[in-house]
């Protein structure tokens, strides 16, 4: 459903992406891996329509979608997450997941005014699925707190949320276990399989847990210094001499 | 620690004495045709030193005195009561809104007509305060240019009567929407700015539009302002002491009662009235809606709610629209109460003054900012004893205020959202 095509992009002389490729099916969770500063986020900022990309293509269900505002790409169903947690930290926890439906919901000013049925049936929508997600991630309890005063790795559940509410068919997750400890990690490792198990949604994770990669992952693509490395099934990654020379670390 | 202590205390005196010494300690005295330079009286002079001094004495001391401070009994009594019941506050607040509303309706039957007049400026502020809290509070776009929208909103009036002779009811939409239009044009160039860059570029806007209004005298009349812009009427009863519109009655002649100045103060008042709190009502439920939730999400953080789907450009348009909507409306109604405008009533410092009032509310807050309109309007009234000291009281109290409750007066609190469990 996603195919990105020898991708480049180019921060006046230097070249942070070059000629990278990547493919992913439905309900697939595919990793990117590499050493810090290879450009996973850059790539990641170039599909989600954050950077317009200076080579190369990104289909999205067969349409090109490269160099396309980040809005529209987030609309076709390309929803991501951040590598610092980028909550609405000064609003509650069910307002964090209402804005993220804001698609879905009559924005008509006049109907939301006057409430109309249409209006009101919308939102209360909205709060159910807000509500569902919530109890998905252990935060109904919390859903009236002010999502800054949440702890790091609930934070990090309600982002992964908040993408959920928007009903996407891709979710990019950039380093989603970063911060967190073993047991939250695990949870992670659950949320994200049963993301795709129960929700059909395909995943393209970047992270650099790779006991967490190397055990969810359906495929790895391993970039370093801005240029694709490897490619394979976890175990041919795991065997392929250069990357465990760029990334494993040698024996 | 104690030497540095002394430093800035010797330090901070001098100051003292540099600003005031100029200031009160020498006096211009016109003798005939010339001015002359004269020192005040000696007992002026002392009073700078000992000012100097205390400053001193304060600087040098000032950690045991904040050390006292700390051990003063606590200001606030209810401050540590557990905040009240979700539901029960909200219930509270609105009967104590209603109980306001009711209040303010009889309120200019009792009152001397000068407080009826204070009370109408007092509710226009609320309406302008109430919008650019939309554009500064929700949305977090720092306006510095607000009073550009004002002032639209009172030249739409003020032209029209003269050139097409409109009537306030036709006027007032015309007005607003006509300033909405300008915050939509606004929008446009300054959809990419941020923060400094945008309250720059909105500070320039607001004196693009007050120096055209001074300038294109053919049109505005420059300085000299416009006048004799008309009343409201109230189903065409006038409420001067002769009719001056055609097919209009007056207002006395049709009730048989005596000829009095104070219907028509009244009238704007109740008029001014109903326009705020229509203002206060429509912003309240579109903080509730999906716009007013996009104005908040784009000021938590901009590229998560590009990355969630919402557009930067509707989203901040529709931010300066409404909040220049109501400035419209505001625009109209101060052009009939003062029957007469000129750009001098559109300057920088308006512009300034609704900001201090939205700041000190608690961004965002309606209630807060309600209050914060009222103490920002009547306390410089109250003040008029001390004249030329009043900016001067009204300055110290704006800075005392964000010492001590940099938040404002009532910070903004998030609405309880009530959620069905889900299966």
């Amino acid at each position: 459903m996603l195919e990105v095509q020898n991708l480049s992009m180019r921060f006046g002389g230097l070249l942070a992406v070059d000629q990278v490729s990547l493919n992913v099916q439905e309900r697939e969770i595919v990793s990117i891996i590499g050493p810090n500063g290879a450009g996973k986020t850059t790539v990641f900022n170039c599909m989600s329509g954050f950077y317009k990309p200076t080579g190369g293509k990104i289909l999205f269900e067969g349409k090109e979608v490269q160099g396309k505002p980040d809005y529209r790409i987030s609309r076709l169903g390309m929803v991501r997450t951040f590598q610092h947690v980028r909550l609405f930290t000064q609003m509650s926890v069910v307002e964090n997941l209402l804005v993220a439906q804001h698609r879905h919901l009559n924005t008509n000013m006049l109907a939301g005014l006057l409430g109309t049925p249409n209006y009101r049936a919308r939102e209360q929508k909205a709060l159910d699925r807000a509500a569902y997600w919530l109890e998905r991630v252990g935060l109904l309890e919390s859903a009236n707190r002010d999502a800054g005063n949440l702890s790091y790795g609930q934070q990090r559940r309600l982002e992964i949320a908040r993408c959920m509410v928007t009903e996407p068919k891709l979710l990019m997750l950039d380093e989603p276990a970063a911060g967190l400890n073993p047991a939250e990690t695990q949870e992670l490792n659950q949320l994200i399989v049963s993301l795709k198990e129960d929700y059909n949604v395909s995943v393209v994770l970047i992270e650099h847990d790779m006991s967490l990669v190397m055990d969810i992952s359906d495929r790895i693509n391993v970039i370093n210094q801005g240029r694709p490395l490897a490619c394979g099934t976890p175990e041919e990654i795991r065997q392929n001499d250069d990357v465990i020379k760029a990334y494993l670390g040698e024996e | 620690m104690a030497s540095n202590n002394y430093r800035h205390a010797v330090f901070c005196a001098i100051v003292t004495l540099i600003i005031s010494f100029p200031i009160l300690g020498l006096n211009l005295e016109a003798q005939g045709v010339n001015i002359t330079l004269t020192g005040a009286k000696t007992s002026t002079i002392v009073a700078i030193f000992l000012a100097a001094g205390a400053v001193f004495v304060f600087q040098a001391f000032r950690d045991s005195f904040s050390g006292l401070l700390g051990k003063l009994p606590k200001l606030n009594p209810l401050a540590d009561k557990e905040p009240m019941e979700q539901s029960k506050r909200v219930k509270l607040e609105s009967w104590i809104l209603t109980g306001i509303v009711v209040l303010a309706l009889f309120w200019p039957f009792v009152v001397s007509r000068g407080s009826v007049d204070l009370a109408t400026l007092v509710l226009i502020y609320i309406m302008l305060a109430l919008g650019l809290n939309v554009v500064v509070g929700l949305a977090g776009l720092l306006d510095l240019g607000y009073v550009a929208f004002y002032a639209v909103g009172a030249y739409t009036f003020a032209l029209l009567s003269q050139y097409t002779g409109i009537s306030f009811w036709m006027a007032l939409p015309l007005g607003a929407l006509l300033a909405g239009t300008f915050g939509l044009l606004l929008g446009f160039p300054v959809l990419r700015l941020r923060g400094d860059y945008l309250a720059i570029v909105t500070l320039g806007f607001g004196e693009i539009i007050r120096i055209l209004l001074n300038n294109w005298t053919s049109l505005t009349g420059g300085p000299n302002g416009i006048g004799g812009i008309p009343e409201p009427t109230l189903f065409g009863m006038e409420f001067g002491r002769r009719v001056k519109g055609e097919g209009n009655t007056s207002f006395h002649e049709t009730f048989g009662i005596a000829y009095s100045g104070e219907h028509k103060v009244i009238f704007l008042y109740l008029i001014a009235l109903v326009l705020a709190v229509i203002t206060a009502l429509i912003i309240r439920r579109f903080m509730r809606m999906p716009v007013g939730r996009a104005w908040e999400a784009l000021r938590e953080d901009e590229i998560a709610a590009r990355s969630l789907g919402l557009s930067r450009t509707a989203v901040k348009l529709s931010a300066f629209t409404i909040g220049a909507f109501f400035a419209g409306f505001a625009g109209t109604v101060f052009a009939s109460k003062q029957g007469f405008i000129s750009p001098e009533s559109f300057v920088f410092l308006e512009s300034a003054i609704i900001l201090a009032i939205v700041v000190l509310g608690g961004m965002g807050s309606q209630l807060g900012v309600i209050l914060a309109a009222i103490a920002v309007t009547i306390l410089p009234e109250l003040a008029r004893e001390f004249s030329e000291y009043r900016m001067l009281i009204f300055g110290a109290a704006m800075v005392l205020m964000m010492v001590w409750r940099p938040q404002g007066l009532l910070p903004m609190r998030r609405i309880h959202i009530k959620l069905n469990r889900q299966e």
